[in-house]
């Protein structure tokens, strides 16, 4: 650093030129790493310049946390004085045999298929049909994508009136048509409040879905449905044999993104019921924030907070090897 | 993208009647908040079904005139914005050497950011908490809130950004530096400038993240501290009786992210299209 310093006070242009000439000479982009020796330094410095902010936030408040959760998984902790009460793997037991916690594992996983299952064709449904020529589709592309942008706490809150037992609004309309609404309203029935939550968080989301995919649609070319078209197939046939085949990287893409929010729910579950009535839709992140700050039982939420990620990790891992991997190996 | 006219795949009656059963479905849990807002807790009881009769604006400017509210709405602000500064200045620096420079742990050191995607703040929940209220005695404040939120942020800005730099013509760059410009000196002065698009669409992306999140303001803030999210759903349960009110304030509690979202349509579609291509 010092003899570039040097270098530069001494003769300024010479620097710039050599370091010009020696780009030319390698054909590297500005930065590259053929520049001689004393350059090197000059550019490690640069780079340790421009990536230190994040990297350092990333230490402080991802990794370090992330580390400290792992760490306190194997203590018995109330969160006063010091982690010595090493506890090895008790903490792991707890939480696999604890039916709470493999029941929020369950609804998490109702929840990822679900989304798949039914989010899934409802929205390649929804983007086909805004992909068509139709009056307002502007309007409606915006209109379907306003529950998306409202905060889940905020959505929430809205159907939780809407949902009261009796004096709701759906109960009241559901009533008025004759339909069978359930005694303690559909929040407060164990076996109907995942499913609830399940329909708010499908009303909340399928606009990404669409969204989504109708971008994906913008990339199929006209030519290809004009042509199929020529040759006598249906509006359907069209969209069956071509667009939704060249649409499978958005969908694979969407059902990786769908699958990860899934297990990470947690705001919307908390205003609707808190995971509640009798833990009937407790998930992995309202167990471990119910451990960890109601009852200050740290070892236990962090040990749910390693199985939470080990779970979406593997997830990930295998969707990546299973399903991403074309999209990459194509591109 | 100019569109050839076709007679095939207009809609037709059936196209129409779906699309207009999907628009009720989709703002009728938002008008009903709204309207709602403009009845008396007594209409609301009577018939939840019905409009407002007459109209009522007590709910409503029991809102606007409640100091809580704007003190919400302050703490929200300025926590979305220090969030968003935050993350898109360090977002942006970090994906500038990751674009534009060649060394050995580039893949890998872009591949860290790429795992970040991986780590739901759900994980680190509980040991952010003691981090930030007893480590770093940040509990209860803007910044020991958006700090965190900046970190979570920052993998999505920088894995959308980077594209996008590469993407920037490398000329003018190349041109600066036979002027004998400084890379510090390039990097504010011209690649900054150039990838503006970029970073209003990261920008509004990890503000709108900011404004909608709940759980780390949940463990993080109280009193005089919280922010939108946490005031709505507290003034929920405080005032459960009060339907009404409950209403209208979530109502105008929607209005900032309603009107960002149609200011910033564009922006936030390209952006999210961004990050699922990435």
């Amino acid at each position: 650093m010092t003899s570039q310093g040097a270098v530069t006070a001494a003769d300024p242009g010479a620097a710039v030129t050599r370091r010009a000439s020696a780009r030319r000479v390698t054909g590297r982009t500005p930065g590259g790493t053929g520049r001689p020796g004393r350059d090197r330094g000059r550019k490690r410095l640069e780079i340790l310049f421009f990536v230190a902010p994040a990297l350092a936030l990333m230490a402080v408040f991802v990794v370090y946390p992330v580390f400290s959760a792992a760490r306190m998984s194997f203590y018995r902790w109330k969160g006063f004085g010091p982690m010595v009460d090493f506890v090895g793997l008790q903490n792991y037991a707890r939480v696999l045999a604890d039916d709470v916690f493999t029941d929020a594992v369950v609804h998490n996983f109702v929840i990822v298929f679900a989304s798949i299952l039914v989010q899934l064709p409802l929205g390649l449904a929804l983007a086909l049909l805004l992909n068509r020529r139709i009056r307002g589709r502007g309007l409606l592309r915006t209109i379907i994508f306003v529950p998306y942008v409202l905060a889940e706490v905020i959505a929430g809150v809205v159907w939780f009136q809407l949902l009261q037992p009796r004096s709701g609004l759906l109960e009241t309309m559901l009533t008025s048509v004759g339909v069978p609404v359930p005694e303690q309203g559909f929040l407060g029935t164990p076996d109907l409040a995942l499913a609830t939550v399940f329909v708010v968080l499908t009303w909340k989301y399928l606009g990404l879905a669409v969204l989504l995919f109708l971008a994906g649609l913008q990339g199929v070319p006209d030519e290809l449905s004009e042509a199929a078209q020529l040759d006598g197939a249906s509006w359907w046939q069209t969209q069956r044999r071509i667009a939704i085949p060249l649409l499978a990287p958005t969908i694979r893409t969407w059902v990786f993104l769908s699958m990860i929010g899934s297990l990470q729910l947690f705001d919307m579950v908390w205003i609707l019921t808190g995971g509640g009535p009798a833990n009937a839709t407790t998930t992995m992140a309202t167990y471990l924030v119910s451990q960890g700050t109601q009852r200050s039982n740290f070892g236990i939420a962090g040990a749910a907070s390693v199985v939470l990620f080990l779970i979406g990790f593997a997830l990930a891992v295998a969707y990546q090897f299973l399903v991403l991997r074309r999209d990459t190996k194509d591109a | 993208m100019a569109r050839r006219a076709t007679t095939y795949g207009r809609g037709g009656p059936l196209v129409y009647l779906v699309a207009a059963a999907v628009v009720a479905v989709t703002l009728g849990p938002v008008l009903y908040g709204a309207l709602g807002g403009f009845r008396s807790n007594e209409q609301l009881a009577r018939d939840p079904a019905g409009l407002p009769d007459p109209w009522v604006l007590e709910n409503y400017r029991g809102v606007v005139t409640n100091p809580d509210f704007w003190r919400y709405a302050l703490n929200s602000t300025a926590v979305a914005l220090i969030t968003t500064v935050v993350a898109v200045l360090a977002g942006v620096m970090a994906a500038y050497p990751l674009a534009r420079y060649q060394f050995r742990f580039r893949e890998p050191l872009f591949l860290v950011f790429v795992l970040g995607l991986l780590f739901p703040a759900a994980v680190a929940i509980v040991p952010l908490f003691i981090l930030v209220t007893r480590d770093l005695q940040l509990g209860n404040t803007w910044w020991g809130i958006a700090l965190p939120q900046a970190a979570f942020a920052l993998p999505t800005t920088v894995v959308i950004l980077r594209p996008f730099l590469m993407a920037l013509p490398k000329e003018v760059e190349e041109a600066a530096m036979l002027d004998g410009a400084s890379r510090v000196g390039i990097f504010w002065r011209i690649a900054l400038p150039l990838s503006m698009p970029g970073l209003v669409t990261v920008g509004v992306l990890a503000f709108v993240a900011s404004w909608n999140a709940y759980l780390l303001p949940l463990l993080l803030l109280q009193g005089d501290m919280r922010t939108l999210p946490l005031g709505v759903a507290d003034y929920s349960t405080e005032h459960s009786a009060d339907t009404a009110g409950v209403l209208a304030f979530t109502t105008i509690a929607m209005i900032p992210a309603l009107m960002l979202f149609l200011a910033m349509q564009r922006r936030i579609v390209s952006g999210l299209q961004g990050a699922v291509k990435g």
